[in-house]
């Protein structure tokens, strides 16, 4: 890998990352997992005069509940680390699904998941399960810290809302209110691949009843499709069949895809259509067992 | 008191890879390891562009950043007459363009300098004006009298045509097809792939002016081609060529044609008086270097009511790039597409083939296969099935009719090979019980309830491999014959150079197990070297599965002229004449006294210590080894799949493959080659090709767009053996690299196919993405993969 010539940084502290990056005004990089940066400097797509690697700060790698319920996820938690976590299978199934179908094995060692959600890659599916959450991501500035919420946090592909000399420390997603349901399916060529489509589908449930739902697409448009408003059909109603069929259809009507080699945009309608069914009939299926 | 072969890592023994010891160990010696002194750094800068005229190239910025020591272009090329270099296949091609670029990709133009980054950081320097020129894509295009002209530079040439070919009797052939019952009829495309060793190719030339010896580490599966061709193409004496291949990181075909990449890394070195590497990134290897397939295919059979084939055409329409560099035979302009049926009794054929150039990257180089046979037993297995279902028969079942019979060799083909060996009937027997053939209708109904479609697909073949022999079988002149050489030292160790180049099969391991099976020299006592011009004998490398077939001959002849020697010297040593010696592994015994002997160690001491009056000293000797015939495996290769009828996404529920390469070596070894070819089918089958946008752009430039199948999605395969020998190989042993890509693709095809045979469909074009067989499934129609497609 020949990339263009840069600086290389690996303070100790927070407060001196940000003290790099603020002084070098705009053309100094975050390197976290490196699994997507470290790609785009090999093609050249990316040429930051320094790089400021965080992997040395301390008390980031960390992902846990607070009392309430609320996830938080440090800046330095790896793919791997969730995809292993015993927290999250029961109280956030749509990370606990996702978790194992980003990049492969090799890339979840390194990667992180605020690293991901950063990168805002309109193909990244941890992105599309922050928005499906309701999730807001943590910066830290010179001028102190501040809370994005998702929905604002993506400004198009591959670009977001921090400023140049702000570091994402955290991301934070509230607990369900009742029981917590959801899922994440993701169509690839390829363990590894991007998704041709991909769907997170999060449910908050009171009884049989939907009190909160939301979904995210991610492949199917020029950025992490938000499908909250679309999914929000179901809020009230139990999980039938109708139910079901109105949902999936409100939000492949939410999918902006293209049609490329992968498929044209209306088998990728489809899928996401097909995916949000096959999840919202196995929650309605686990439902009618626990009842 | 013989040796126990198995024991001394002989015939038959799943000896592990001695190769591997470094390789698991990071210690492979690949080109990009090698590190000389003073050596410099070499970066091509190649067109983003298709087709356009260059109308000036500024390289005035490159040369001033620090550390450049030199920028060539087409024109410093061709004021040496390097602009431009003939290729496997008697045209040319560029070097460093200089009139027009023909691809994406193209080399335009190198920087040479102290390290590699500078040498990237000045390439991006170089300012080149380019002239849009109206792009062609696809033969289809190629044939438009109003498109453009490709090869302007070419005297004669009118059209982007590269040629015409044919083969087999078309009256016979005609007779055949009135006389039928049924005509079936296929159109397909087998789209481009690319062989992807891990390793990209790779040179580092080192001119020593002072002796004038060239010396080239060269990342290639055949050195002293390319020896040859130096001397030939830069007027460098022979003798004063070295090209050394040292371990490769896999060739499958890639690394067979000689690339703008070495050339221009040989002349920086002459004009620099520097060592010269150069090592191509992926993006490089994947869109400038050797292609596989791109073949169109309309194919006919003449069937009649029984069941049987009466006669086959085909017409093949084959898209080469921008220069016509295939890596084949010279006789043949579509290799050995013509092999095609050789395992089916078809009294008549007729093959017309048409090559075509287009704005791609030349190529057309053996991937993983005997010159372009991948091609001819895909279209044939696709012609099969589909034949079965237009004539309404179980497809096992016409295979069966059809197939030659074990009482029918040797068996001369339509298009004139002779088949010498085989036991088809078995090895399809044997993997139809393996699949569970007899009861899959049943177990298809099961699945349908479930909502799901099964689909069993079946891939029988015999493919040439081996080439020579030399009467047929040339590469710009040069015979196709192999060598071996080996010399047994004083204390009965032994070192084994031959002609053949290893990437991965894992010749140092099982030319030593020939050995043992001959001399009875265990074969761990024997070192196995290839790929060094100025030690190894003269041969072609190793491509078409030849190695075995030719070299690996030539390993058992070279051994028994040392037995044969070892004999007189045994004959002197035990006090007999040499008509009363008798061999058994190891040693040589007095007839009739078995407990009098000498060992082949104690020979090899007699060699150097006490050698009979009248005989030479010591015990070494070589053998080129030219082959009667092609050898002629036989596989059979079933596949179950279920398909998603939601989604288009199909899964391998089992995979049987039976293989007869005859004698096993190593059958470790060769259930390796067999499980890595169908992991390759696997992967053409299902997410691999390069293709291309309407502007000539190329999808595929990475590994991110041309997918590798990881081992998670890789299905599981079973495999089982039949052996028939090979009546002429010295060992009865038969090519085996190649057998599972080749006969692999139709299989999961097939397959897939098979499931959705209800709607009609007849064809999907692979890659067989979900989205394609969602779309035969919803709409009943054959799917086309031609390009261009959509970006994105
Ligand atoms: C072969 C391959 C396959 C992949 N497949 C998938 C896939 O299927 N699905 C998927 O979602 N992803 C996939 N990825 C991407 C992967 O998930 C990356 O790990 C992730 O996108 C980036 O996380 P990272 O920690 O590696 O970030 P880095 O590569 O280190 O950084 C990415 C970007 O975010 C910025 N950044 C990172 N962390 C911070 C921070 N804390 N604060 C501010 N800015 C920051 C960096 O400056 C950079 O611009 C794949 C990657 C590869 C190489």
């Amino acid at each position: 890998m020949y990339p263009s010539r840069f600086a290389y940084d690996a303070p100790k502290s927070l407060a001196e990352a940000i003290a790099i990056l603020d002084r070098n005004g705009g053309e100094a990089k975050v390197l976290a997992g490196g699994q997507s940066l470290v790609p785009m400097l090999k093609l050249r797509f990316a040429a930051p005069e320094r790089i400021v690697d965080i992997n040395a700060l301390p008390g980031l790698d960390y992902h846990r509940l607070d009392p309430d319920g609320t996830l938080r996820i440090g800046a330095l938690c790896r793919h791997e680390d969730l995809e292993y976590s015993t927290i999250l299978p029961g109280a956030f199934p749509t990370l606990a699904e996702a978790a194992a179908l980003i990049a492969d094995p090799i890339i979840r060692t390194r990667g992180t998941f605020v690293g991901s959600v950063c990168h805002a890659d309109p193909q990244g599916d941890w992105a599309a399960t922050m928005i499906a959450l309701g999730g807001r991501i943590v910066a830290m500035g010179p001028k102190g810290r501040r809370e994005i919420e998702m929905r604002d946090f993506v400004l198009g592909p591959f670009t977001n809302a921090l400023a140049y000399n702000e570091i994402a420390v955290e991301a934070v997603i509230p607990a369900a209110r009742g029981t917590a349901r959801g899922g994440y399916l993701k169509l690839e060529r390829r363990v590894g691949d991007f998704a041709t489509a991909s769907v997170a589908v999060a449910l908050d449930m009171s009884g049989d009843t939907v009190t909160r739902a939301g979904a995210a697409m991610a492949g199917v448009g020029g950025r992490t499709i938000d499908a909250n408003e679309a999914m929000s059909v179901l809020v009230g109603k139990t999980l039938t069949e109708e139910s079901i069929a109105a949902a999936a259809k409100a939000v492949a009507a939410a999918a902006d895809p293209r049609t490329d080699h992968r498929g044209d945009l209306e088998y990728k309608r489809h899928i996401v259509s097909t995916f949000v069914t096959r999840i919202l009939t196995k929650i309605a299926s686990t439902e009618q067992k626990a009842a | 008191m013989a040796l126990d072969e198995l024991k001394i890592g002989g015939m038959g023994a799943s000896r592990r890879r001695v190769e591997d010891n470094r390789f698991i160990r990071g210690k492979g010696r690949y080109v990009d390891d090698v590190v000389l002194p003073g050596m410099l750094h070499m970066e091509i800068l190649r067109s983003p562009v298709a087709h356009a005229r260059i109308k000036s190239i500024d390289t005035s910025a490159a040369w001033e950043v620090p550390g450049v020591r030199l920028v060539l272009t087409g024109e410093t090329m061709a004021a040496r007459n390097l602009a431009w270099m003939p290729t496997l296949s008697y045209d040319t091609q560029a070097v460093l363009a200089t009139d027009k670029v023909r691809f994406q990709g193209q080399e335009v133009a190198a920087v040479i300098a102290d390290d590699p980054y500078v040498a990237k950081d000045a390439c991006s320097k170089i300012v080149v004006e380019y002239e849009q020129l109206p792009v062609i894509v696809n033969p289809i295009q190629a044939q438009d009298p109003a498109s453009p002209l490709i090869r302007d530079d070419k005297a004669n040439q009118t059209s982007n045509k590269v040629f015409d070919w044919e083969i087999g009797d078309q009256a016979a052939t005609d007779a055949a097809f009135a006389q039928a019952d049924v005509i079936s009829e296929v159109d397909l495309h087998y789209p481009r792939s690319h062989p992807s060793p891990l390793e990209p190719c790779g040179s580092i030339a080192d001119y020593d002016r002072s002796t004038g010896k060239l010396t080239v580490y060269m990342t290639t599966q055949a050195p002293h081609i390319v020896r040859a061709a130096v001397a030939m193409v830069a007027e460098l004496p022979e003798q004063m060529i070295r090209i050394i291949s040292p371990d490769l990181g896999g060739g499958f075909g890639n690394k067979v044609p000689i690339y703008p990449g070495y050339v221009i890394s040989i002349l920086a070195s002459i004009l620099t008086e520097r060592p010269v590497k150069w090592i191509e990134d992926r993006t490089g290897n994947l869109i400038s270097t050797g292609f596989g397939r791109d073949v169109y295919l309309k194919g006919q059979l003449a069937l009649r009511k029984d069941g049987r084939i009466l006669g086959m055409r085909m017409h093949t329409v084959s898209d080469h790039g921008a220069f016509y560099a295939d890596a084949q035979p010279t006789k043949f302009k579509i290799g050995l597409m013509h092999s095609t049926f050789a395992c089916y009794d078809i009294p008549a054929a007729h093959l017309v083939s048409e090559g075509w150039y287009t704005n791609k990257a030349p190529g057309g180089v053996a991937y993983r296969c005997s010159f372009r046979v991948t091609e001819a037993m895909f279209f044939q297995e696709r012609m099969i099935q589909n034949a079965a279902y237009d004539l309404g028969m179980d497809q096992a079942e016409f295979r069966r009719i059809n197939l030659v019979k074990d009482d029918m060799f040797p068996y001369r083909t339509a298009f004139g090979f002779l088949t010498d060996s085989g036991q088809y009937q078995k090895c399809l027997d044997l993997g139809l019980e393996a699949i569970g053939y007899s009861t899959f209708k049943q177990e298809q109904e099961e699945a349908r309830k479930r909502g799901k479609l099964l689909g069993i697909g079946i891939s029988t073949m015999t493919e040439p491999l081996g080439a020579g022999n030399s009467r047929e079988y040339d590469i710009i002149g040069i015979k196709m014959f192999d060598s071996a050489e080996l010399r047994v030292h004083m204390t009965g160790k032994a070192i084994l150079r031959t002609g053949a180049k290893t990437q991965g099969q894992g010749h140092e391991t099982t030319w030593a197990q020939i050995v043992a099976h001959e001399l009875g020299i265990p074969a761990e006592d024997i070192t196995v070297e290839e790929g060094d011009t100025d030690t190894a004998p003269f041969g072609m490398g190793t491509y078409a599965s030849r190695s075995t077939p030719v070299a690996g001959a030539a390993v058992a002849m070279v051994s028994r002229k040392i037995r044969a020697k070892a004999r007189k010297i045994a004959a002197h040593l035990l006090e007999v004449s040499e008509e009363d010696i008798e061999w058994e592994l190891g040693r040589f015994y007095v007839r009739g006294n078995n407990e009098r002997g000498v060992t082949i160690q104690d020979c090899a001491l007699a060699a150097y210590s006490n050698v009979p009056d009248g005989l030479e000293p010591g015990l070494e000797n070589n053998a080129y080894y030219d082959p009667p015939n092609l050898t002629w495996p036989f596989a059979a290769y079933i596949c179950k799949v279920e398909v998603d009828p939601e989604t288009g996404v199909w899964d391998v529920l089992k995979f049987v493959a039976v293989d007869d390469c005859g004698v096993r070596i190593n059958p470790m070894i060769v259930e390796g080659q067999i499980m890595g070819g169908l992991t390759e089918a696997y992967a053409m089958a299902s997410m691999q090709y390069i293709t291309f946008d309407e502007e000539g752009n190329c999808i595929g430039a990475n590994f991110m767009d041309y997918l590798l199948p990881t081992a998670w999605e890789t299905p599981g395969y079973e495999l089982y053996e039949v052996v028939t020998p090979c009546p002429h190989h010295p060992i009865g042993a038969k090519g085996i690299g190649e057998c599972a890509t080749v006969g692999g693709p139709a299989a999961f095809v097939n397959a897939v196919v098979d499931a959705l045979q209800h709607t009609g469909v007849r064809n999907i074009d692979m890659p067989m993405m979900p989205n394609r067989v969602y779309q035969a499934l919803t709409t009943g129609k054959n799917v086309s993969g031609m390009p261009p497609v959509l970006a994105g």
